[in-house]
């Protein structure tokens, strides 16, 4: 059965999706939550410098020294972002649309110099190739096993433990800062470990997906899920349920058009934020519209039974 | 190649042209979004106007730079239209539906590229170019072009000053005077809109959230006035447009996007570090020098306060706990403020006692008298 | 007596201004202990900085006669209302639990006995029918009864409350009071930050008037007098003259209004940094 999986290059394309889709959202939803969802751009965008510096200091290209450099530049990104924010001459959102083009573009212009030697160039930078993950093989236990895959497990595991282990850390930290740091939770910790993971993640979906798609599975499912549930843990669920439907849903309409599979599956889900957008249950725009009909509809029924 | 004749080549002068004209939009119209707290919007915009630039081609059938950029002006608008929706709508908030609107106008942008591919389009190989900018690649109709619309946005923006100025300073305030606040609001982010259509060839739309930031915060620095701010930002843009595509032209190969924008980072660290008055440098040590000012106001406070209430001053943990407390004492010492005497009577506590001189209590006297009148 | 709060000598400056200046404190243990002070004057911060949330200047503070990091988990705080964002995906019942993540320290998970003590202390504020509510569903006093409740799992000896009768109504208010008062029955300790004078000695039995410095300290009935909060609050003293009479006559002649100044009553957001009167007797005495 395993043979049957690691033969079918739909099934691998469709799993990477899930799996990177699945890992991003988990540590995505605690940046919305915080309001720092603009932290995924500037870390996405900026461990493209990271990536290229390990390649050219180590020629690692993937492993596990790309993820520690990433999750160090990533960490770099946020520390120069609050560094700025704190001389006060300039909001948070101003200081992140200055740091992460300024390390993109020493990270683009390094690519530009050395695209010939390096594998990546500028348009897998941004874009990813999801399709072609199932060329980049390791051998495990005797299987072919593409290296997306391999890399993904880990982040997962990675992310899901962390989340797992520190669930109550994490909403506390969250929720009310100032009590966890009364508490002794150091939710200062707590947050750059979050940012460490997120990284880690960005450079573990980069192949598969690139810099830009990566803030689409980051954010929008758990602005979704956000738009469908009270419960955080429901959150986390739903979030991984809308990145794999998008990505199942993504691989095959592309596959229909042939258009780019990593782009149709952060397209899809759009759709699915759009839909949740429309139609959720509590918070949808038809159902607030209907709800504020009804209080209208009992305001007047009330005023006639008085009259 | 010697500089005047690259001064005489004509792309070269495309080029520049079309880097100051980026410069002098992004500038003016990034001041106010910066002001408005809105610098992240430029970034949202900017990559959503890549689907545009692709419907644009589609549309035209060719690299048609006036289609495109309608096509971009489209796209963009509605981008920003959704991000309003979900914001207002929903229970997101402003990040989230920023990156929320990024990330999905993008994706849709990519899947349209790789569309065009797909269809085997000859001229399709200019495409990419937009998501970092060539500026070598832009020919005097795409200038025209550029100038046109930076015209009109300059025009609406000088027409409408007065009214930008009072909603970006106070909405509220401007609501009650009956100001048209909402359709100010549209106005601005339209014509963000509209310096990212002029960025797309210069800075392609990954980086132009750069082009809209980097200038104004830098103009921050240098001038308090919005007048002042909105000049100097398009001085910035322009300067670091010209630098920036100027290498790029030079040196073949390198992008000219991330070069134009590493041009607009460093004038906003120079700025940043050294403006006068607001630099952080001057700032960090005037900020060294009010703490140390401070405590030591502090301690002549606190030993002027327990020679008055005739107490024997007590070892309080505050007099010799932190570093920063000793060295305060140490250098009121050496300014002859204090003196410290060890009393033999404390045995087993050799804890110094710390004693104003007299000139340590005309001094404590007028920290006291300074702060009660303050 | 047993001090329950000792501040020796705490500076807290934001650049160069002090938000807080040389602040000498003792509250005994066992008091319900009111802070006042015009807008500004460093109330919050000064309760921030005493948990380790603003990093202090200078001085020292004790619980207990220990350091805050040895006494954390007799301590319990309650923001103020507005600080966290309601509309987070939790239920009442998961916040008042968050009162124990102290106790239970790092990576343990409430279960059934963290569940019931959170259900007790929703019993207390009356809130127990709302266990399963989504937290943006509640009205202001209830956020504020919730976030009682979750200072009240936590089974302190000492309390910090931030403004906890801000913009609640009547009934919530007098709840918030009657829950403060048994604590305070019990043993514990409560250091409440305040807004409204008109309730101050009726419902607080020791007071600190702070104006970036100490203005007065010491019993409630004792301190509250014209003559310390025309020092506190300066110009506001119009505003002030009606809490006296409500306050029962303590105000004197001294501190009539001076209601022709009508920058006093049109400026409510009166700043540290333009108090005017000399707080200090023992300067007054050495003239």
């Amino acid at each position: 059965m395993l043979e049957a999986f690691f033969n079918n290059i739909e099934l691998q394309i469709m799993l990477v999706g899930a799996m990177v889709g699945t890992a991003s959202s988990m540590v995505g939803t605690f940046l919305v939550l915080r309001g720092n969802s603009m932290l995924s751009d500037a870390i996405s965008h900026s461990i493209v410098l990271g990536i290229v510096v390990v390649w050219m200091l180590t020629h690692h290209q993937s492993g596990p020294v790309q993820l520690i450099g990433a999750a160090l530049t990533g960490l770099l990104t946020v520390f120069l972002t609050e560094l700025l924010a704190s001389s006060k001459r300039m909001k948070q959102d101003a200081a992140i649309g200055l740091v992460f083009p300024a390390l993109f573009s020493i990270g683009v212009l390094l690519l530009n110099v050395y695209a010939h030697d390096v594998h990546i160039d500028t348009h897998t930078v941004l874009l990813g190739e999801i399709g072609f993950v199932w060329l980049d093989t390791v051998s495990v236990l005797g299987y072919h096993i593409p290296q997306a895959v391999v890399s993904m497990t880990i982040m997962l595991t990675l992310n899901l433990a962390f989340i797992g282990l520190f669930f109550k850390e994490l909403k506390l930290s969250t929720f009310d800062p100032a009590l966890a740091k009364a508490l002794g939770f150091a939710p200062g910790l707590m947050f750059y470990a979050l940012l460490m993971l997120t990284s880690s993640t960005a450079v573990a979906a980069f192949d598969a997906v690139g810099a830009v798609l990566f803030i689409a599975f980051a954010i929008v499912p758990p602005a979704a899920a956000y738009l469908l549930t009270d419960r955080l843990w429901l959150m986390l669920v739903l979030g991984a349920v809308i990145s794999t439907a998008a990505s199942v849903s993504g691989y095959f309409i592309a596959v229909h058009w042939d258009v780019s599979i990593g782009g149709m599956m952060a397209v899809m889900t759009g759709v699915f934020l759009l839909l949740a957008f429309i139609a959720g249950p509590r918070y949808g725009v038809v159902s607030q519209r209907l709800r504020r009909q009804r209080a209208r509809g009992l305001a007047d029924s009330r005023e006639s039974a008085l009259y | 190649m010697s500089w005047l004749s690259i001064l005489g080549d004509y792309t070269f002068q495309n080029v520049v042209m079309g880097a100051a004209l980026l410069g002098i939009i992004s500038g003016a119209l990034g001041s106010f979004a910066v002001l408005r707290g809105q610098s992240l919007l430029g970034d949202a915009i900017s990559h959503a106007a890549l689907p545009g630039v692709c419907l644009g081609f589609i549309v035209a059938g060719s690299r048609n730079m006036g289609s495109i950029m309608v096509g971009a002006m489209i796209t963009g608008g509605l981008a920003a239209l959704l991000m309003l929706a979900l914001t207002r709508l929903s229970r997101l908030k402003t990040d989230a539906a920023l990156g929320t609107c990024l990330s999905l106008f993008f994706a849709i942008g990519v899947v349209l590229l790789t569309y065009i591919q797909g269809t085997d389009n000859a001229s399709q190989g200019g495409l990419d170019a937009f998501l970092f900018g060539q500026a070598a690649a832009t020919l005097r109709s795409d200038v025209w072009f550029m100038g046109g619309i930076t015209l009109v946005a300059l025009t609406v923006l000088a027409a409408l000053w007065k009214q930008a100025k009072l909603v970006t300073f106070d909405a509220e305030f401007a609501r009650t005077l009956g100001m048209p606040v909402t359709l100010i609001d549209v106005m601005l982010t339209t014509m963000i809109t509209l310096a990212v259509v002029v960025g797309l060839q210069m800075v392609g739309v990954v980086l132009m959230a750069a082009m809209v930031v980097a200038p104004a915060v830098a103009a921050r620095q240098w001038s308090r006035h919005l007048g002042g701010m909105v000049v100097i930002a398009a001085g910035v843009g322009v300067i670091s447009g010209i630098t920036g595509a100027t290498i790029s032209t030079l040196g073949r190969g390198l992008a000219t996007g991330p070069l134009i924008v590493l041009s607009a980072s460093a004038i906003v660290l120079v700025s940043l570090a050294v403006a006068p008055g607001r630099g952080i440098l001057w700032e960090s040590l005037r900020l060294v020098r009010q703490r140390w000012a401070l405590h030591k106001n502090q301690i002549l406070y606190v030993l002027y306060q327990t020679r008055l209430e005739q107490e024997e001053h007590e070892r309080s943990p505050w007099l010799s706990r932190s570093a920063f407390t000793a060295f305060a004492l140490y250098r009121l010492k050496r300014q002859g403020l204090l003196t410290a005497t060890r009393p033999e009577a404390a045995a087993g506590k050799p804890a110094r006692q710390w004693r104003l001189t007299p000139k340590g209590v005309r001094e404590a006297k007028q920290v006291t008298a300074m702060f009660n009148a303050a | 007596m047993d001090s329950a709060v000792k501040v020796k000598h705490l500076t807290v400056s934001y650049h160069n201004k002090p938000v807080l200046w040389d602040v000498n404190l003792d509250v005994p243990a066992g008091v319900m202990a009111g802070i006042v002070g015009p807008n500004g004057a460093g109330k919050s911060t000064f309760i921030k900085s005493l948990l380790g949330l603003v990093p202090p200047l200078s001085g020292s503070v004790s619980f207990h006669g220990r350091s805050y990091k040895a006494q954390r988990k007799r301590i319990g705080y309650v923001p103020q209302r507005s600080s966290v964002d309601w509309d987070f995906p939790t239920t009442v019942l998961d916040v008042v639990m968050m009162g124990l993540y102290g106790r239970l320290g790092w990576i343990k998970r409430p279960g059934r006995r963290e569940r019931q003590e959170a259900f007790d202390a929703l019993d207390m504020v009356a809130m127990q029918d709302f266990a399963d509510r989504q937290i943006s569903q509640l009205s202001g006093g209830q956020q504020q009864r919730v976030f009682l409740a979750r200072a009240l799992v936590q089974q302190a000896d000492i309390y910090f409350l931030d403004e906890p009768m801000a913009g609640v109504d009547a009934t919530t208010e007098r709840a918030i009071i009657d829950i403060l008062r048994r604590l305070r029955d019990a043993g514990k300790t409560l250091i409440v930050v305040h807004h409204d004078l008109q309730t101050v000695t009726s419902y607080f039995d020791w007071l600190l008037i702070l104006n970036v410095q100490v203005v007065a300290s010491g019993p409630a009935k004792e301190v509250f007098t014209g003559e310390h909060l025309k020092r506190a609050y300066g110009g506001q003293i119009a505003l002030l003259d009606e809490s006296h009479r409500f306050a029962g006559g303590v105000a004197d002649k001294e501190a009539a209004p001076t209601a022709d100044d009508p920058a006093a009553t049109q400026d409510p957001s009166f700043t540290a940094s333009s108090f005017k009167t000399p707080p200090f007797t023992a300067i007054e005495r050495a003239k």
